[in-house]
């Protein structure tokens, strides 16, 4: 995508969230919430523990199969997608949605950069044709394989990896394990990027450099970029647009000025949050 | 000293052949944690498909015999692929959600069913097959005990090793073996990434059952009588090699298979034929109680 397309192509809506509910027997974990996402913007979702944010994502990402409502993601170059009918991994391989976790989840026992590969593997295996070429080291294959450990190594510099590339990702420390799943997610070229809470457990640097780190993203990329997140420098920081959710409902929806001064959500949320340890 | 020889050569036959069985232990467990228990009957069932390309290709009138050997491989390693991926999709994928034990006890189902199964359809009188590969060479000769090395042999170790090295480099270097590895560790995050995960494991069981089938097809040609029980027992020992590898570890399924053949093969020789099984299992044993995690199998150190 160039340049110019990618300026042209913010502000258009790329997932747009209508009516969802999500009951768990008795328990309504999501109550009619409707939102839009943006092209070349980042929204935030944000709200108390409790309030429903990662069972939006788990919707998204096709864990769970939502009681109500359409997921209709606007997918600039393969047309729309109802994310709600999709199978999980084809909602990665055909809708094009990345995801990182709370808690982290890459694939500990490969190498840092072999994490980047498997994320890549759809165009891979295409190449390979069903690892026949990949066994008999065809140049087809080889070529694939070139540009998919080039891609790997860009987002290894842009997440300041590169010198643990070989490591097994297990063995990472905390904040660079956090960056990888990033660049994993960015790695299977992503219209959409669910993040969930990547400031959790950063130092003040770290998650300074995630500020920029997520920006870049957005502004580099054209993409749009959901976000899930407790540290409010992180969320007033970069959000072009806030919704939050309070027992599963959504109590405010607009840009970060707006939302910080709205007295719903500070009864809500930021009042009682004032003081108190967000980080947990 | 010669005799020391012999028995070496004798069981490093009997490992490879354990060992390709006990990769589809181990990669099935790798992947979904679970032990395929019908797994040895693929292998039987491998046996009995070699045996009856083998009389198809008798009946037209071929006689040249790499090209035997070469049909028979690629026509058992085809069919008992899909008696693989079948099993998977009948008895294991509509219980993937359910607790292990379900998986487990429909594993067992599906053992007793295959075996029965190839009974019925096949008789349960021991098939005889007339040596294919005969021949031999012998190395050398010491105090009147000539150490030979049958072709046959020759053709078991030298396919076995091909196979075992072609395998390691599907899983380490290509797209489809990262992929399973990506599954081995985190199924949820494979399919995140866009790995069709479903897909991934009937690989696995496909790639299993056609590594059990040549060595069904060994079997048959070394010793030259199949019957619908062989699985039983063949099977027991692979899972034994998986698990004195260390289970889940494809290099220890190689290792652990050798080990289990030369153990045999040396207790035979030099203690008692009748209770070779015996030596066998006595291993299993020692090895869950000493060294749960196999030779090769790592310990899973949780972080805190």
């Amino acid at each position: 995508m160039t340049a110019a397309q990618t300026i042209a192509a913010q502000g258009e809506a790329l997932l747009e969230v209508e009516h969802l509910t999500m009951r768990f027997g008795g328990l309504t974990a999501i109550d009619d919430l409707s939102f839009t996402a943006r092209r070349g913007e980042i929204t935030s979702i944000i709200g108390p523990n409790g309030a429903g944010k990662t069972t939006v994502f788990n919707c998204l990402t096709g864990f769970y199969k939502p009681t109500v409502g359409r997921l209709k993601l606007s997918h600039p170059t393969k047309g729309e997608h109802y994310l709600e009918r999709m199978e999980g991994f084809r909602i990665a391989q055909v809708a094009d949605i990345g995801r990182t976790f709370q808690n982290i989840r890459l694939f500990p026992k490969m190498t840092v950069l072999e994490n980047l590969i498997v994320a890549q593997h759809n165009a891979l295996m295409r190449a390979s044709m069903f690892a026949v070429a990949g066994l008999l080291g065809l140049s087809r294959y080889r070529n694939a394989e070139k540009a998919a450990v080039e891609k790997a190594c860009h987002w290894l510099e842009k997440v300041n990896l590169v010198e643990r590339a070989d490591w097994e990702a297990g063995n990472l420390p905390y904040g660079d394990q956090r960056r990888l799943e990033i660049a994993r997610a960015m790695c299977i070229d992503p219209v959409l990027l669910c993040l969930d809470e990547p400031a959790a457990g950063l130092n003040p640097r770290e998650s300074l450099e995630l500020n920029t780190l997520l920006k870049a993203i957005r502004d580099e990329q054209g993409i749009g970029v959901l976000l899930i997140e407790h540290d409010m420098s992180v969320v007033m920081g970069i959000s072009d647009h806030i919704v939050v959710l309070d027992h599963g409902r959504k109590i405010s929806d607009g840009d970060p000025a707006f939302v910080r001064n709205d007295p719903t959500v500070i009864k809500a949320y930021l009042g009682e949050e004032e003081g108190e340890d967000d980080h947990a | 000293m010669a005799y020391f020889i012999q028995q070496l050569i004798n069981g490093l036959t009997l490992g490879a052949i354990y060992g390709l069985i006990a990769i589809g232990y181990t990669m099935v467990y790798g992947i979904i944690g679970m032990i395929n228990f019908a797994h040895g009957e693929i292998y039987m069932i491998g046996a009995f498909i070699s045996v009856i390309t083998f009389l198809v290709l008798q009946a037209a009138g071929i006689g040249f015999v790499p090209l035997i050997l070469v049909v028979m491989l690629i026509a058992s390693m085809l069919f008992t692929a899909v008696y693989g991926w079948s099993v998977e999709r009948v008895a294991y994928r509509p219980l993937r959600r359910a607790p292990r034990l379900a998986a487990l006890i429909s594993a067992i189902g599906m053992s007793i069913a295959l075996q029965n199964y190839v009974q019925l359809t096949q008789g349960a009188r021991v098939k005889a097959l007339a040596p294919i590969i005969s021949g031999g060479v012998t190395l050398f000769e010491q105090d009147g005990f000539a150490v030979r090395l049958s072709f046959l042999q020759i053709f078991i170790i030298i396919l076995t090793m091909a196979l075992m090295a072609g395998f390691s480099y599907l899983i380490d270097r290509t797209p489809l073996g990262r992929q399973q590895r990506a599954c081995e560790q985190d199924r949820t995050m494979a399919s995140l990434v866009g790995v069709n995960v479903d897909r991934t494991i009937s690989t696995t069981f496909v790639m299993g059952a056609a590594l059990a089938a040549v060595a069904g097809m060994m079997v048959t040609l070394y010793y030259g009588v199949v019957d619908f029980f062989i699985g039983f027992l063949a099977g027991v020992k692979a899972f034994t090699a998986a698990v004195l590898g260390g289970i889940g570890s494809l290099p220890g399924a190689m290792l652990g298979g050798l080990l289990i053949g030369l153990i045999e093969a040396f207790w035979s020789a030099y203690f008692s034929i009748e209770y070779k099984d015996v030596a066998a299992f006595s291993i299993l044993v020692l090895v869950l109680i000493f060294r749960p995690t196999g030779l090769l199998g790592k310990p899973e150190i949780e972080k805190v």
